[in-house]
């Protein structure tokens, strides 16, 4: 064993110095290989993290939520939709829900109105999300004031301050009266603009929503399957952005490989016909190139992996947040729960590491196998 | 020292960091469960349906609630441009008989 151990020592002394005598070629290799890791592995962290938190959060949204679709376009839905909804067996509970979006021209910001029965509010008063407070420096007890649908002024209040350990649900939202709401909007009194219906039986979802759509026929039922299943389409690895980032990692890899795996250069040849020449075996050769591939590219995915775990649950994602962000002027400032399996390791491991190592001992073994004075004379 | 023992011992340090990696995410998974009940008393109280990560467009800040046609919805003609709009899924049976849901079929 120890004989064996001391082998493999000399022979990766030997590698790692074939390897320094091309240093350049190779820091270079190593340094984009590192580039290509990082960017597959944070993809991989950044989207099942965000998709699990999705999921764990998004557990208690509605049952069901009933839209009212006027000439295939969302519209306001009257508030008796509710109580017909009621009588359906199997609904628990059904209410308008009150909530729609503002454009401020000054910040150049969305907001998202509410009106909660769980946070009542005094006409004047407002709650606002941390994000808005963060980015508009409006804090508890300054006023904010709205342009209501004719052109009027509202001022409002900031009462209270929305937790920041939230921001990632409520970093925009502004919760306020139902009669500032209204004013502010322009609804109708019997109008609102969707209503939350509350099934007994989680199995009953779909049956009620079929029950829902032959009562109200423009109607749009979107169950919480529906729901929780967004953010996992959204972040799928077949999504836009995903699959390009994809594509680009799964391209470089078949650029180095197929530069691999197309032949060595004459000097790496002429060193593998010397190698024979002064006594090594064609194992040898191989094991050598294995540990060359292996310096190489275990190096560069451990690197890679440990530095993409840094950039997603360590720092806030910053290469990600600017493209998430896009036009928006409120974004939630958050840090994801780090949900990691072996698994995922395991899949980085057989895209990057395994294609790699195999491209550079195959032309290798090709040419330890021919005779080395053919080898030196070519 | 050898260059060898050099190599393995950086080697075993970022193997090691890759382990410790496991560590952390359990330990910070335990530390979360505070602000993920946060969240969740939130959505609940509230009855939200999504993640404020795009607040673009009043179409985008709610992706569960849009439908398919919302990225022409202004008007015919009206191509998505917003950036978020690049990290949706094309839908699976456009070309097809589009249609909303299961419930539509």
């Amino acid at each position: 064993m120890t004989r064996w151990i001391n082998k493999q020592k000399n022979i990766i002394d030997f590698t790692l110095s074939s390897l320094l005598r091309r240093k350049g070629k190779n820091t270079a290799l190593f340094f984009v290989y590192t580039v290509i890791v990082f960017l597959l592995s944070s993809v991989t962290f950044y989207t099942h993290a965000l998709k699990k938190e999705a999921s764990i959060i998004l557990q208690s949204t509605p049952d069901i939520v009933v839209q009212r679709t006027v000439a295939g376009r969302h519209d306001l839905i009257p508030v008796r939709y509710a109580e017909e909804i009621r009588k359906i067996r199997g609904v628990n509970d059904a209410t308008p829900r009150l909530w729609g979006y503002y454009y401020d021209p000054q910040s150049r910001a969305n907001f998202t109105l509410m009106v909660s029965e769980s946070h009542p509010l005094p006409s004047g008063d407002i709650i606002i999300g941390s994000g808005i407070s963060r980015t508009l420096k409006v804090f508890k007890g300054d006023m904010m004031t709205f342009r209501t649908f004719d052109g009027d002024l509202l001022t409002l209040e900031a009462a209270d301050i929305l937790s920041s350990e939230s921001e990632l649900v409520s970093s925009d939202l502004i919760l306020m009266s139902e009669e500032d709401f209204r004013y502010l909007t322009g609804m109708a009194k019997e109008e609102a603009t969707d209503v939350v219906v509350r099934v007994r039986n989680p199995k009953e979802f779909k049956t009620v929503a079929v029950k829902i759509v032959s009562l109200l026929p423009d109607a749009r039922p979107i169950l919480k399957d529906e729901i929780l299943r967004t953010y996992d389409s959204v972040f799928d690895w077949r999504s836009g952005m995903v699959v390009l980032i994809m594509f680009i990692c799964v391209l470089a890899f078949i650029i180095f490989s197929w530069d691999k795996a197309s032949g060595l250069s004459a000097e790496e040849r002429m060193e593998i016909g010397i190698l024979k020449a002064i006594g090594w075996e064609t194992s040898d050769v191989i094991n050598m190139k294995f540990w060359e591939g292996t310096a190489i590219s275990l190096t560069s995915f451990l690197s890679g992996v440990v530095l993409a775990y840094v950039h997603i649950f360590s720092t806030s994602a910053p290469l990600f947040a600017q493209v998430l962000k896009g036009w928006s002027i409120l974004y939630p400032s958050f840090r994801l729960t780090p949900f990691l399996n072996p698994y995922q390791i395991a899949t980085l491991f057989f895209l990057t590491v395994v294609p790699y190592t195999v491209a550079t001992i195959v032309p290798s073994w090709r040419a330890a196998t021919v005779d080395p004075d053919l080898v030196m004379r070519s | 020292m050898r260059r060898s023992v050099v190599y393995l011992s950086c080697l075993g340090f970022l193997f090691l960091l890759l382990v410790s990696m496991f560590f952390h995410a359990r330990y910070q998974r335990e530390h979360a469960a505070p602000r993920l009940n946060e969240m969740a008393r939130i959505v609940k109280e509230l009855e939200l349906t999504d993640l404020c990560l795009f607040t673009e467009a009043r179409y985008t800040r709610h992706p569960s609630q849009a439908d398919l046609q919302t990225a022409f919805q202004d008007h015919p003609m009206a191509m998505e441009h917003f950036p978020s709009g690049s990290f949706m899924k094309i839908p699976e049976n456009i070309g097809r008989n589009t249609c909303y849901d299961t419930l539509d079929k």
